[in-house]
């Protein structure tokens, strides 16, 4: 086992950004190889500056680096430059830390966050040297093992990856580590089908290859166990208590530029706000929060130990956070240390009460607050249950542009289920009203109006819409440009339509994407979240030499009584719950958070012996319905609430 | 009294690969945990004041990088402490090498270096043939490079920046995994136009390839002699730091 530093570094002259494959960050380890250890290799299938934040894999990282008998390096997508000079040189995928090659590991453990990464994933398989088919591996070759939001449907990558784990990864990995560890000292003549039986014997572990997949023509008829040692069902993990779990200990801090680069903190885990278009709030329920004075105690050390002077506090809706003041202040007055200090808030609640204790705070770069309305009507609002009224909206962006602020930003969904095109030109109506209420405070106040295109994800009650063509996303967000054109102040601003198709396609495909997803890679189709990379074209091509359509997959709704791919998985959430949340969403029926309000029933808490670890038994002031927006997706903006200079 | 420090520092071993920016990024952040107080620009957006010379290529080396920071209030009296913390507090790799307090009237680093001299690891041709294209180009009147900025291509002479040129001991060449290297040490001039290794390199032919370049001095020079950036300063501290570069590389 040799460093392949050597090799590597005559590559990095010639390609762009270099400081993505040295390593060096402040908090990692560079551990020692040997005997009893299981080398875990965790890697994030993006490039370095969008996978380095990721909190889950530093949490996996640390976990794994303290035990005795496992260690873990981490890997990231070399980027198309780099990786073209790694093949031109024969370098494999190599770890970051002692720069091994990727196949000195025994697992690869990747994290999934969004569904456009599956085709890098494939590459970085073939990149490290390892047969992209889990089939063809045999007991020499590493695992391949995923976390990550999207393993709620893993069937696109069920070719690919031997175990997938749903739910928080705390407890599960470290069953799983001794699970390979045990097995690796059987010696030679072990076999790869017994550690897949055991790693399937383990709660929120689910293998693929254990599984039989049948149809009928076009349609998934069903998934079962092969042999009767497996579940019929594999319920996801839930960590009971936030607090027993205060990591990262030892955040990463990157010697060069990354998305997030400042200390975060989890405030805590899990939403109940109910948006019915919102995976992660549905499979991470119930909430869990952690005690304030553990928040406060990992900002104090995480600005000490790292130098940052930005803390985001997050969650799926920070606002929500029972001691959401009491931290902010204690931050900003200095009781987390003696340095001026930012907080970030990468989730706002819509409402004035919000704004003005952000406002309270702050007093300095003050440029842009986003709120996440999502809906353009009230009506669109309910059948999401997004409930904001426009009273809270025109409340909220009042406050902020009286308090100084001169550019809102507003986050806007279209393609919902039973929206009309009136529902789409309330977006621009909004927005419209929304500059109006600048100009009582400044001469040319900004709205930004961000659309993206809608995709249904399993385990949401929206699991059996039918997604909006790439044409129709199209003509809507025309009608949007002409509903804005000549309006000063708004500005339109929107995701690409055949981006959100595809992802459709990988969110709610069964095994048969498989191949397409390899067909798109063979033809160079990665990178698919970058638009540069991106071509609608390779999907269409790979679609039809399978046999599969867009139709079937994605824009057909589906019916309550047909097989999902994802069935015989369970984020806890019973599927009539979902059915019947689908049901009041098309009578456009609400339903409240059942943190302040009695419980429905999701399943998330009462069959898992369960329940919301919250502060405060009361909703915070203010009322009125959160964002519960996906983080995992990233770019959206945060908001920045920085302490006065004098502020100390 | 509001007092400027000077430090001199390394950028030894992988990090090399780091930008300027991602270098300012490191010393504000490591500034911050060593407690020692640095004004504040004025403005919207308030930025610690530190001021970095000569930008340092992403992928060169240096023993010798200096940065000038403002402070709010004097100097500590225990430089070489100040100098040993922000070492350990730094990434490794990076590591303070000395500290001086500057008098009222020093100018900035950007203003005042003229010179830097520059250890540089080439492949591709013979020790012999590079000697001869070394020569070549020093006889030269006018050594021609041809540029980007802002977006428009032209051409400039770099010949009047090269100060000096030539082979160094050949026994510090190595059998690399590209072939045998020989290094080159040079000189060269902030003025007229700064001279970047590439360049440099480049100019005594396609087939020579950079393999590393290595700053090893700055020089500000007046009255006809040559001064390192330090001297200027009124109380100084040498550290060395002896393990630097083994610990990086
Ligand atoms: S089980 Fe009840 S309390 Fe728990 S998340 Fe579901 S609805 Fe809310």
């Amino acid at each position: 086992m040799a460093t392949l530093w050597p090799s590597i570094e005559p590559l990095l002259d010639g390609v762009s950004k270099p400081a993505r494959y040295i390593g060096g960050e402040q908090g990692a380890t560079v551990p020692v190889h040997g005997e009893g250890k299981v080398a875990w290799l965790v890697i994030y299938p993006d490039t370095y500056e969008i996978g380095l934040p990721n909190q889950g894999l530093q949490i996996l990282y640390e976990l794994l680096n303290e035990r005795p008998d496992a260690l873990a390096e981490r890997s990231y997508a070399p980027w198309l430059d780099m990786e073209a000079a790694m093949r031109a040189a024969g370098v494999p995928l190599f770890s970051v830390e002692n720069h091994l090659a990727a196949r000195d590991f025994d697992v690869f453990a990747f994290n999934l966050s969004a569904e456009l990464v599956y085709t890098n994933v494939v590459n970085l398989i073939d990149l490290a040297g390892v047969p992209i088919h889990a089939a063809a591996r045999t007991a020499d070759d590493p695992l391949v093992v995923a976390g990550g939001h999207c393993t709620f449907n893993p069937e696109p990558l069920a070719d690919f990856v031997d175990a997938f784990v749903l739910g928080d990864g705390e407890e599960v990995v470290g069953e799983m580590n001794e699970v390979v560890r045990d097995w690796l000292a059987t010696g030679a003549g072990r076999s790869r089908p017994a550690l897949l039986e055991a790693f399937a014997s383990l709660e929120g572990v689910y293998v693929p290859s254990l599984y039989g997949v049948t149809y009928d023509g076009p349609r998934l008829t069903s998934v079962t166990p092969r042999t009767p040692q497996v579940p019929e069902r594999v319920v996801k993990r839930t960590i009971a208590d936030l607090a027993e779990w205060p990591y990262p200990k030892r955040q990463l801090v990157p010697l060069t530029e990354v998305v997030h680069d400042r200390l975060n903190v989890e405030v805590f885990r899990g939403c109940t706000r109910g948006c019915r278009f919102c995976q992660a709030g549905m499979i991470t329920r119930p909430v869990r929060e952690r005690p304030a004075t553990q928040v406060r105690a990992m900002i104090r050390s995480g600005l000490e130990r790292t130098g940052y002077d930005e803390v985001a506090l997050t969650s799926l809706s920070t606002a929500d956070f029972s001691s959401i003041e009491d931290t902010v202040a204690a931050v900003v007055g200095g009781g987390c240390g003696d340095q001026r200090v930012s907080v970030s808030l990468p989730s706002l609640r819509v409402d004035a009460f919000t704004v003005t204790t952000a406002t309270q705070i702050a007093h300095a770069r003050r440029t842009g607050l986003t709120f996440a309305p999502e809906g353009g009507t009230w009506r669109m609002r309910r059948v999401i249950n997004k409930l904001i009224t426009e009273e809270d909206l025109y409340g909220a962006v009042d406050a902020a542009f009286s308090n100084g602020w001169r550019r809102v930003k507003l986050y806007f969904l279209i393609g919902l289920p039973t929206e009309r095109d009136e529902d789409v030109l309330g977006i621009a109506a909004l927005a419209r009203r929304c500059v109006e209420i600048g100009r009582r405070h400044h001469r040319a106040p900004t709205v930004v109006a961000s659309v993206g295109g809608f995709v249904p994800k399993a385990h949401t009650p929206f699991q059996w819409f039918g997604q909006d063509s790439a044409s129709e996303l199209r003509r809507k967000i025309n009608l949007l440009k002409d509903a804005c054109r000549g309006a000063r102040g708004v500005s339109l601003r929107w995701h690409d339509p055949e981006a959100s198709v595809a992802e459709g396609l990988a969110s709610r495909g069964d095994r048969r994407m498989g191949a397409v997803i390899e067909r798109v890679w063979r033809a160079g189709g990665t990178f698919q979240e970058w638009s540069e990379c991106f071509d609608l074209g390779r999907w269409e091509e790979a679609l039809a030499a399978e046999g599969l359509s867009f139709e079937e997959i994605a824009h057909r709704e589906r019916s309550g009584d047909e097989v999902l791919p994802w069935d015989h998985l369970s984020a806890g959430l019973h599927k009539d719950f979902l059915w019947g949340d689908w049901q009041d969403a098309l009578a456009q029926v609400s339903v409240e958070d059942c943190r302040w309000t009695p419980c429905y029933d999701c399943g998330a808490c009462t069959d898992a012996g369960l329940e919301h670890v919250v502060a405060s038994t009361t909703p915070p002031a203010g009322g009125s319905q959160g964002t519960g927006q996906d983080l995992s997706a990233g770019g959206r903006v945060p908001v920045h609430l920085v302490s006065a200079p004098g502020d100390r | 009294m509001a007092e400027r420090l000077r430090f001199r520092f390394t950028k030894l071993g992988k990090i090399r690969f780091t930008s300027q920016r991602d270098v300012a990024r490191m010393w504000e952040r490591a500034l911050r945990r060593s407690g020692l107080e640095i004004a504040l620009s004025q403005g919207f957006n308030p930025r610690p004041l530190l001021a970095f010379g000569l930008a340092l290529p992403t992928g060169a080396e240096s023993l010798a990088e200096y940065l000038d920071a403002t402070l709010v209030g004097s100097a500590p009296v225990e430089l070489v402490e100040l100098a040993d913390s922000l070492s350990s507090l730094l990434p490794e790799g990076l590591a303070v090498s000395g500290v001086g307090v500057l008098p009222d009237a020093a100018g900035s680093l950007q203003q005042e270096v003229t010179s830097c001299t520059w250890e540089l690891e080439v492949l591709g041709v013979t020790a012999t043939e590079l000697a001869r294209r070394v020569g070549r180009l020093l006889d030269a009147p006018s050594v021609s490079v041809r540029r980007e900025r802002k977006g428009r291509i032209f051409d400039d002479d770099l010949r009047p920046s090269v100060r000096s040129l030539g082979l160094l001991d050949p026994a510090q060449g190595a059998n690399t995994v590209r072939g045998q290297s020989t290094w080159l040490g040079a000189e060269t001039a902030t003025q007229p136009r700064g001279v970047r290794p590439r360049e440099l390199v480049e100019a005594l032919g396609t087939e020579v390839v950079l393999a590393r370049a290595r700053r090893t001095q700055q020089w500000i020079e007046h009255d006809g002699a040559r001064h390192e950036p330090l001297e200027a300063s009124a109380r100084v501290a040498d550290v060395t730091a002896p393990h630097a570069i083994e610990r990086a590389s």
